[in-house]
């Protein structure tokens, strides 16, 4: 237990984003978990128990073959991964929980269903998790509501886990263009957009929002944020 | 000074109260699930609440330094409303998350038998989860209803050193720490306690097992009691160590028996850094 420094100096402002503190994970392929999601997995479970104590490394084995199981949870309505699920962040740090929460989902074989009662009941680092589950899952379209009630918080977190590499192959074009623009206005950076420069390629009405989101900062007197020239030129490059 | 407010409804409050609570020395709260003025007709309505207390309210108070966390439960006005009943069924899965460091508020609001049904639920689900209880005692008829609480208490799985009762004044003080229990006084600008009145309890009774909050709310109330007590508690000679115990150790102690209490805030950093960690997740782009 930490803490706080009472001497600490107050933030000076409320900052555009909080996240929880994550541990190093490799470079993930080009083509993202869609393309392979079992690989994936494989891939994100390696480098998940590489960091995990012994003891948690045991607890994650347990719960991922109770999720393959169906195991019958410690309530009635629960089943014994989706307890595991909400658990994971104590029982293996802040750092590992999403990428296991990511990995419990997949064990679990969840589908469209399943992802959105686990995001409705969960919490925010919960509902981050099955954001960021969804290119691991090979999921059809049937979980785009998700995304869009993650881009309908001002929860930057939720934010910017909604604009991974699903949202990417399966926001449409209004809701997309809308959410970048979010991104530009709760400080998300646009590094968090997945396929952000294959789609913004050729956008013509994506680049007439961010030159009228421009002009309106300009005439406010309030500064064009960094991201946004980048975007800019990315919706000039031929598709 | 560091000021942990074991009490208090941020949903019902402002981000200057943020600001100013954090300029006063407040590092760290826990918002208890309650009534919200305006009563509630559906289940839903609460889960909704419950995942603003998941959620967008620990997001808010991150971004002012100020760690949050939250008791959930059906409260006990709310418990006379049939059409509620479904959030005792579902409140286990919401007693599993990060950040729920106790069932509550429950207790009596007007002793019905609806309300000794979800007392004496709640009590059991917080041993099945092994979470602490926060017990709120009522307003009206209140010596009468921290007898027939501390009956029920008795009877549930929870040992009394895991149960906080709140709202206490000087006529129900000494029967609540004789209990076992955990005294907590809501410190209000002209009701139910006030900082004057908490230092001379304080004096009589002395700092073990003693919790001072604010219980601001959507009502006349003020975020900064915590600190108006503990400059009161320094002016009538209290030491600072005391002021730290009442303060800050007994709610982290408390509240600590949840194996849940996380003291350093979310940090509220851009996304860039923290995430990019995480880039496996997002597959990349």
């Amino acid at each position: 237990m930490v803490t706080p420094d009472p001497a600490a100096p107050a933030p000076a402002a409320p900052a555009p984003a909080a996240t929880d503190s994550a541990a190093p994970v490799p470079a993930p392929a080009p083509a993202g978990p869609a393309a392979d999601p079992a690989g994936a997995a494989a891939a994100l479970r390696a480098s998940v128990d590489a960091g995990l104590a012994p003891e948690a490394g045991e607890w994650l084995a347990a719960a991922l073959a109770d999720a393959a199981a169906g195991t019958p949870g410690p309530s009635a309505g629960l089943l014994a991964w989706e307890a595991h699920f909400a658990a994971a962040r104590r029982r293996c740090g802040a750092g590992a929980a999403d990428a296991v929460r990511v990995l419990i989902l997949h064990a679990a074989r969840a589908d469209e269903q399943v992802a959105t009662r686990v995001y409705d009941r969960g919490d925010a680092a919960e509902r981050r998790a099955v954001l960021r589950a969804l290119p691991y899952l090979a999921l059809g379209p049937g979980a785009v509501p998700l995304v869009e009630d993650a881009l309908r918080t001002n929860d930057t977190r939720l934010v910017a886990a909604a604009l991974g590499p699903y949202a990417a192959a399966h926001l449409g074009d209004h809701a997309w263009r809308q959410a970048v623009l979010k991104c530009l206005f709760t400080g998300v950076p646009a590094d968090e957009i997945a396929g952000l420069a294959d789609r913004a390629a050729g956008d013509g009405e994506l680049a007439r929002m961010l030159a009228d989101y421009a002009r309106e900062r300009t005439a406010a007197g309030r500064a064009v944020p960094a991201d946004l020239d980048r975007i800019l030129s990315l919706t000039r490059k031929e598709v | 000074m560091r000021i942990f407010d074991p009490h208090i409804h941020m949903t019902s409050r402002t981000t200057d109260d943020y600001a100013a609570m954090y300029d006063a020395g407040v590092r760290a709260l826990v918002e208890p699930s309650f009534w919200l003025g305006q009563p509630r007709t559906s289940p839903e309505s609460f889960y909704d609440y419950f995942d603003s207390l998941l959620g967008w309210e620990p997001f808010r108070a991150a971004q002012y330094g100020i760690a949050h966390h939250c008791t959930l439960a059906l409260n006990p006005k709310e418990a006379n409303d049939p059409r509620l009943l479904p959030v005792l069924q579902e409140l286990p899965r919401y007693l599993l998350k990060d950040h729920v460091v106790a069932v509550g508020e429950i207790g009596y609001d007007s002793m019905t038998p609806e309300e000794d049904h979800a007392l004496a639920a709640q009590l059991e689900l917080a041993a099945d989860h092994g979470l602490p209880a926060m017990v709120h005692t009522p307003h009206r008829d209140k010596a009468a209803g921290l007898a027939r609480t501390l009956d029920v208490v008795r009877e549930s799985r929870l040992a009394p050193g895991r149960v906080i009762l709140d709202h206490l004044n000087e006529t129900t003080v000494a029967a609540a720490l004789e209990s076992g229990c955990w005294a907590a006084f809501s410190i209000y600008p002209d009701t139910k306690m006030d900082e004057d009145r908490m230092v001379r309890i304080l004096r009589e009774y002395g700092t073990e097992r003693m919790l001072v909050n604010s219980a601001a709310d959507w009502g006349r109330s003020d975020p900064l009691k915590t600190r108006r007590t503990a400059d009161a508690m320094l002016a009538a000679g209290f030491t600072d160590a005391d002021v730290d115990k009442v303060l800050w150790q007994n709610p982290v102690e408390f509240y600590g028996q949840s194996g849940r209490l996380e003291l350093e805030p979310e940090k509220p950093e851009a996304g860039g850094a923290t995430y990019e960690g995480n880039s496996i997740l997002r597959g990349g782009s």
